[in-house]
């Protein structure tokens, strides 16, 4: 009996190890593009990658942002996939010091706006601003102006009308955090620290993340009764063109001044066996097809200069011209200091 | 059969679900554990993690809460085991089937009904956001289910007569309920209780929608360090104080659960429920529905109620948006409930076959080592499923690579489905009579024919009850699927949860409507297992 299971076994691992050793093949079946949750494009946009170049594209969802950096962190010596999409600049040095993406020059890079290129080993895609957001008719019903800039909001009249995210388990949260800390510099009079003191002495709220702020504390979302929320220059369109009826002009605003911007990476992931297929996908992310589908999809913006937007966020989004920007490796130096000196602001 | 093979057979039974929960968690678990504590370029030290000042008050916290949730539920959900492990009464299975939704529904949907409820403006007039108070009321309402279902199983099993024949020699109510019944039915309350502790321990949507900046569970910052800050050492640390917390606890409780292994006498289901006669019985099961119905139907109607509103009035809008689809942005319902069913079917299966497997084996087992497959069955409720997801990208590379397999999502949904089903089916084990095994073995029945006519008959009723719950966790499965690199395969939570993410009043009402179609999904299933049951329960 012992020596047929053997038998047996052997034959098994025999087989399966004759099929990783077919592996590689001159043209791959698929490729595999490890990305977040949010990830979404219209339907027939991926086949156009597959009509070029007679690979299919297999999605795979690793969950928020963080958890697919971290998969991908993990498994770098096996890697579950060829290219990586969805990396933003916040967690970008951590992904960079591993050493998980290999280095390419993507085609169509000289067409991104300047300032969002910051390595050689990733290509930016696509952008997002993190902003207040306002609820028009909120802010009218008390008699309130749209807040003129971040200092604003520390203003008494403002006080209970605030919600935002808390930046330790919310990614707009942290970079609203992170906004602060370029509006109000460590070092200076009024610190970051302080303003945060002050926000919380005019009672703002902290919601775990960006669903409940908006659903269920902002009033420009639902049920919610404060008037001013930390959201995405994108939401107004967003929330345009999923109302049902459609209004005419958008119930929400954006407060330029004070917006710190996400921009969202692709790279060639080290340990590919088709990197020549993994370099052209990054170069399909960046082409005009897919970065004039990606912000009805997605809510963000295009990367390439020259994408033409859609009319929805022609009517309905402005764009700040100066949004906060902190270097990469700075937050991540930082990150957990700032989270919890700002955690103990908030509690006390 | 000979006595030699029939061993092989039972120690090769017994190797099942050993082997599955070997490969499939311990293997897993061992792996990133190791890898966290050695990844080179940490730059926290494990131990500072572990003397950090606020770990302590988050353990703290974690414990308390969970010994606070637990006792809560037990004691608010006994009333309803009682009322539906008594009496028959019309709608019962219906009744039967409502509690269980509560169980699966994703905490995204119910976080945000419990904000509305628990506000100002609520039923209740008073503000409960972010207090402790709104995160206990929250573990109660997810968990009432596991308690009501599993001690109802037991107190139907009751034979009535024992407490007849107490009652008939001068005992009063209370005197019947604390020396026959309360001995009888408290296995199955400490196996519910276990469970519910287990979940409440490591809580984790509940807690980061409702708690607040002071109250965090462990699993909430293992979560957080692992994928926010990227710390894996940090996140291996805290796994580790998680995982002897659960384990020191569950070691006990297995202890006892084999020392109170009690032989009771097995009724029919139509000797021991009854149905209600006195005005005065009428009456209290009247006033326990109603209870239930405030306590699980509030939260659950303000998700049905938002699905029906639109900006004129009420209508089905939300529902008929639901049939369209619009590219990849939006899953059309359908395709949501064919994938969910796709995973939930195998999963059941694997869930149902290996924690037979598993009780049988624990039943069976000398003293020493029924104790620690029951702890093992169990662990996986009590990891965190952030570590186990990490823990499957880095161990299951090799023979096959199912790391993104679609496989991967019935087998982690089963891991967390096989408690359910050992911890239904163990307690009628072993209250089997080993008279009647012996009776047959000395008739001359083989083991297998003894296992066939004796045990089967007897634990299928509580497999059913197990199978139901596995196939309604995995159906509401959210947490351990979220943290898998997986193939686009989306599940109704995760369709409700990527609905939720976007702004909108429609996406929004949609999202209601979604989590409506998946409360009632979840019921019809149960209800056809219960259906399925009730056709076999005359069988002995």
């Amino acid at each position: 009996m012992k020596t047929w299971i053997t038998v047996a076994l052997v034959a098994v691992a025999a087989l399966l190890a004759g099929c990783g050793n077919d592996a590689a093949p001159e043209t791959p079946d698929e490729i595999v593009l490890l990305t977040h949750d949010s990830f979404a494009v219209s339907e027939g946009i991926l086949e156009q990658f597959e009509e070029q170049t007679g690979v299919a594209v297999r999605v795979l969802h690793g969950g928020d942002a963080g958890t697919m950096v971290s998969q991908a962190v993990l498994t770098k010596d096996v890697p579950i996939a060829d290219v990586l999409y969805g990396i933003d600049n916040t967690f970008l040095t951590r992904a960079l010091d591993a050493g998980i993406f290999l280095e390419y020059e993507a085609e169509g890079i000289a067409e991104t706006i300047p300032g969002l290129d910051v390595d050689g080993r990733v290509t930016p895609i696509d952008y997002g601003d993190v902003c207040i957001n306002y609820d028009k008719s909120g802010l009218a019903d008390a008699g309130l102006a749209v807040p003129e800039d971040l200092r604003a909001l520390v203003h008494p009249s403002y006080a209970g009308q605030l919600v935002v995210e808390n930046p330790a388990t919310s990614s707009p949260g942290l970079a609203f955090l992170l906004a602060t800390i370029v509006s109000f510099p460590e070092e200076t009079a009024y610190p970051w620290q302080d303003f945060w003191a002050d926000l919380r002495d005019n009672d703002v709220l902290v919601a775990p993340d960006w669903n409940a702020a908006y659903y269920s504390e902002f009033s420009g979302g639902g049920a919610g009764s404060r008037s001013l929320v930390v959201s995405y220059a994108s939401s107004p369109p967003a929330g345009v063109m999923f109302s049902d009826p459609v209004p005419e002009v958008a119930p929400t605003g954006v407060v330029l001044p004070g917006c710190f911007r996400q921009v969202e990476y692709a790279g060639v992931m080290a340990g590919t066996d088709v990197q020549p297929y993994a370099e052209q996908l990054i170069d399909f992310l960046l082409s005009k097809a897919f970065q004039e589908d990606l912000p009805l999809n997605m809510f963000v913006f295009p990367a390439r200069a020259d994408a033409a937007l859609p009319q929805e966020f022609i009517d309905h989004t402005e764009v700040p011209s100066a949004p906060a920007w902190l270097d990469p490796t700075r937050i991540d130096a930082n990150r957990e200091r700032w989270i919890e000196e700002w955690t103990e602001i908030l509690r006390s | 059969m000979t006595d030699s093979g029939s061993q092989w057979l039972r120690w090769s039974l017994s190797a099942i679900p050993i082997a599955f929960l070997g490969y499939f968690f311990v293997y897993p678990l061992a792996t990133i554990l190791v890898t966290g504590f050695t990844s080179a370029g940490s730059s926290v030290d494990v131990l500072d993690v572990l003397t950090r000042p606020s770990l302590r008050r988050i353990a703290w916290f974690t414990l308390w809460q969970a010994v606070a949730s637990t006792l809560l539920t037990v004691a608010i959900a006994l009333p309803g085991a009682y009322v539906l492990g008594r009496y028959s009464f019309r709608g019962k299975s219906l009744v039967k089937a409502a509690v269980t939704v509560p169980f699966i529904m994703p905490t995204v949907v119910v976080g945000g009904a419990f904000l509305t409820v628990l506000g100002p403006n609520g039923p209740l007039g008073i503000d409960l956001r972010r207090t402790v108070w709104a995160i206990l009321i929250a573990h109660v309402f997810f968990n009432y289910a596991v308690v009501v279902r599993t001690v109802g199983a037991a107190w139907e099993r009751l034979d009535p007569t024992l407490a007849q024949a107490a009652a008939s020699l001068g005992a009063d109510r209370w005197r019947v309920f604390r020396h026959i019944t309360l001995p009888l039915i408290l296995p199955a309350i400490a196996s519910a209780a276990s469970i519910v502790f287990l979940f409440s321990f490591t809580s984790f949507g509940v807690v980061l929608i409702l708690g607040d900046l002071v109250h965090s569970t462990i699993e909430v910052e293992i979560w957080r360090q692992a994928t926010n800050l990227l710390n894996l050492p940090a996140a291996a640390a805290l796994a580790v104080v998680q995982l002897v917390g659960i384990t020191t606890i569950l070691w006990f409780y297995a202890r006892y659960q084999a020392q109170r292994a009690t032989q009771s006498r097995v009724a029919s289901v139509q000797r021991a429920t009854v149905r209600p006669i006195t005005g005065r019985q009428r009456a209290f099961i009247t006033v326990n529905l109603l209870a239930m119905a405030a306590l699980l139907g509030t939260p659950l109607a303000a998700v049905v109620v938002r699905s029906i509103s639109t900006s004129d009035g009420w209508g089905l809008n939300n529902y008929a948006a639901l049939r369209r689809p619009s590219g990849t942005l939006f899953v059309p319902a359908a395709e949501a409930i064919g994938n969910s069913v796709r995973i939930a079917v195998p999963a059941t299966l694997f869930a149902v076959i290996v924690g037979m497997l598993a009780a049988w084996t624990i039943g069976k087992a000398r003293a020493r080592s029924g104790p620690s497959l029951d702890v093992l069955i169990m662990l996986p409720l009590g990891t965190s499923a952030v570590t186990l997801g990490f823990g499957f990208l880095l161990a299951l590379d090799s023979p096959i690579d199912l790391r993104t397999s679609f496989w991967l999502l019935p087998i982690a949904h089963a891991l967390v489905a096989i408690p359910f089903v050992v911890r239904t089916s163990l307690p009628v084990l072993r209250s089997i009579q080993p008279r009647l095994r012996e009776a047959a073995a000395v008739l001359g029945a083989a083991p297998r024919r003894v296992w066939r006519e004796v045990d089967l008959p007897i634990v299928r009723r509580a497999l059913l009850v197990g199978g139901a719950f596995g196939f309604a966790v995995s159906m509401g499965e959210f947490g351990a699927t979220s943290f898998i690199a997986r193939p686009d395969v989306p599940t109704l939570p995760i369709a409700i949860y990527r609905l939720l993410t976007r702004p909108g009043s429609a996406t929004f009402g949609q999202a209601m409507a979604l989590s409506t179609v998946l409360m009632a999904v979840t019921a019809a299933g149960i209800l056809v297992v219960e259906r399925f049951r009730g056709s076999t329960a005359q069988e002995f």
